[in-house]
């Protein structure tokens, strides 16, 4: 299988030369195929989310390269890597815009890859539309009218989904993005988004403090501390890993212990 | 009557600033105070151009410039990272010179003598003038508010309004923001600017300071209109525009006709209306919660 992305030697220091400066990647080397799913786990500020802003483009790198289906898009603007990578936030209020109505939310979503049109909304697309919205089975399909800020927070969520899919990015970038969802629409949600990164076989990158799901969904695991990569596991070595023992070999490995609230209550629901 | 009409006639030249207003600040979201310099700017151009015989190409000129005021703000937000009203502020400022620059110098120009597009309707199709400018007022203001409506529902337009509502998102839909924010800068100035030129053909004179005040204005009529129609699509915010202006228009022409207020405490008036319009629900908040806490003891 090809490689899809490649993360090159890529380092980020926030305020260099001050006594604030953080070095939040250091080095960091990362190679995923195509259609890899990896989950990525590691406590509060061990860069997660900063590798994803560098993936996205929120910010560009001190040092390193990244190359995205052979290409550098390193040095791209940040709005010209979302043709490619479809990015969902832990914050439901994040990926759509509240005021315009669930097809409209869409159509600015499919206009990267939809047919050019003059009107923005056109039967084809909006036919189209209802298809994908019924195969989430939250009746939003009969909604389509509807202002996306009259739906809640799972519903939203749901919508920003198949917006950062519908124009089937080679890159999908999942930010802890059920954490804000109670436990059964969080589910609902992450099941949505297996049954939609294994069908379209996008190659997926998702942030988790469910150490278990970390571990049970998707074909890889990297587990990040203070910028940097410290275990990367796939196939028999991840099957046999227990969350226990993840969390055993993150304390041996740095001397201190990898738990937060969240984590422990991930463990804490299951046991 | 004919004070009706009158107000019928201004409140539809107003009202494509009224468009333009509501482009930038409930489209874009932006508090855009480029608009009392580029109203002017369509007044300056207008004027020159039509003591020397181009009345239509005029209005041409105004909205190109007008749009291009609009575009210079717009880089300042998104390029140079000037804070919105500040940028907004720095234009209107630079503006105040050009117009003078545009006017030879004069802070007013008599356009007394000269055709204006109302004059030469009227002698074309040999009607009054009262009814040329009425018809001329319907026409253009009919003509923006279609082309508007139509625009805002193209992928451009779209991409314009969810600049607005969540810039986040565009961008992570592979959309430049910092484009669309700047089209929808230059419109909604063109439209203002187009106002501004319409305006000076109708009173038949372009001062250099008529552009002050003209946000608020124009801000009072969008929110009038939004009292009657409520906030809906963009196309009956384009028409609650529109119309929030000519019934502007109306209130501020009876008030003045009875004496309730003098002329100059116009500007007063509006910026109150706009000061009471805009905390409404602030006030309806404080007034649930006050009735909360009494339905409590």
């Amino acid at each position: 299988m090809e490689t899809m992305l490649e993360l090159q030697n890529i380092s980020k220091t926030f305020f260099p030369g001050t006594p604030n400066e953080k070095r939040a990647l250091n080095n960091v080397n990362l190679s995923l195929k195509s259609g890899d799913f990896v989950t990525i786990i590691g406590s509060n500020g061990a860069g997660k989310s900063t590798l994803f802003n560098a993936i996205a483009g929120t910010f560009y790198l001190d040092a390193g390269q990244i190359i995205l289906d052979g290409k550098n898009i390193a040095r791209m603007p940040d709005y010209k890597r979302a043709f490619d990578i479809g990015r969902i936030h832990q914050d439901p209020m994040k990926g759509t815009a509240p005021s315009m109505t669930i097809e409209e939310n869409l159509a600015l979503a499919y206009g990267r890859k939809a047919k050019k049109s003059f009107f923005a909304l056109n039967k084809t697309d909006v036919s189209y539309f209802k298809e994908i919205l019924s195969s989430l089975e939250l009746g939003l399909e009969k909604r389509l009218k509807t202002k996306v800020g009259h739906l809640s927070g799972g519903q939203r969520q749901a919508v920003s989904l198949l917006m950062s899919t519908i124009a089937s990015p080679k890159l999908l970038l999942l930010d802890e993005h059920t954490a804000a969802l109670d436990p059964q629409t969080a589910q609902k949600i992450l099941t949505i988004t297996t049954e939609i990164v294994t069908k379209s076989k996008i190659t997926a990158l998702m942030i988790t403090h469910d150490i278990k799901a970390a571990l049970t969904l998707g074909n890889r695991t990297i587990m990040m501390d203070e910028g940097e990569i410290i275990l990367d596991i796939s196939g028999d070595e991840r099957m046999n890993m227990t969350p226990e023992e993840l969390l055993t070999y993150y304390s041996k490995k740095r001397h201190k212990k990898l738990m937060n609230d969240r984590m422990l209550f991930s463990l804490e629901k299951d046991s | 009557m004919i004070l009706l009409i009158g107000s019928i006639q201004l409140g539809l030249l107003y009202g494509i600033m009224a468009l333009g207003i509501y482009i930038t600040f409930r489209i874009l979201n932006l508090p855009d105070l480029t608009v009392d310099g580029s109203f002017t700017l369509g007044m300056a151009i207008t004027a020159v151009l039509t003591v020397n015989g181009h009345p239509y190409l005029a209005l041409l000129a105004a909205i190109l410039w007008g749009a291009a005021a609009g575009l210079v703000t717009g880089f300042l937000q998104t390029k140079v990272g000037i804070h919105p009203i500040l940028a907004g502020i720095l234009v209107m400022t630079g503006l105040y010179s050009v117009n003078l620059f545009i006017m030879g110098g004069k802070s007013n120009i008599s356009l007394m003598g000269s055709d204006t597009i109302f004059i030469h309707i009227q002698k074309l199709f040999a009607i009054t003038l009262d009814l040329s400018k009425t018809l001329l007022g319907i026409l253009v203001c009919t003509v923006s508010f279609l082309i508007l409506s139509v625009l805002f529902k193209t992928r451009l337009g779209l991409s314009i309004r969810a600049t607005g509502d969540n810039e986040d998102m565009v961008r992570s839909s592979s959309i430049n923001a910092d484009f669309s924010k700047c089209v929808g800068l230059a419109i909604g100035n063109g439209c203002v600017s187009l106002s501004g030129g319409l305006i000076s053909q109708y009173q038949m004179f372009s001062d250099v300071s008529s552009g002050t005040g003209m946000v608020v204005i124009g801000l009072a009529s969008v929110i009038i209109g939004e009292t009657i129609f409520g906030r809906r699509s963009v196309t009956i915010g384009f028409l609650s525009a529109a119309i929030g202006s000519i019934l502007y228009r109306i209130i501020i022409a009876q008030a003045l006709s009875i004496d309730l207020f003098p002329a100059y405490g116009l500007k007063l008036v509006s910026a109150v209306i706009v000061g009471i319009a805009l905390s409404i629900p602030a006030i309806k908040t404080a007034y649930d919660q006050a009735k909360v806490r009494k339905g409590g003891k």
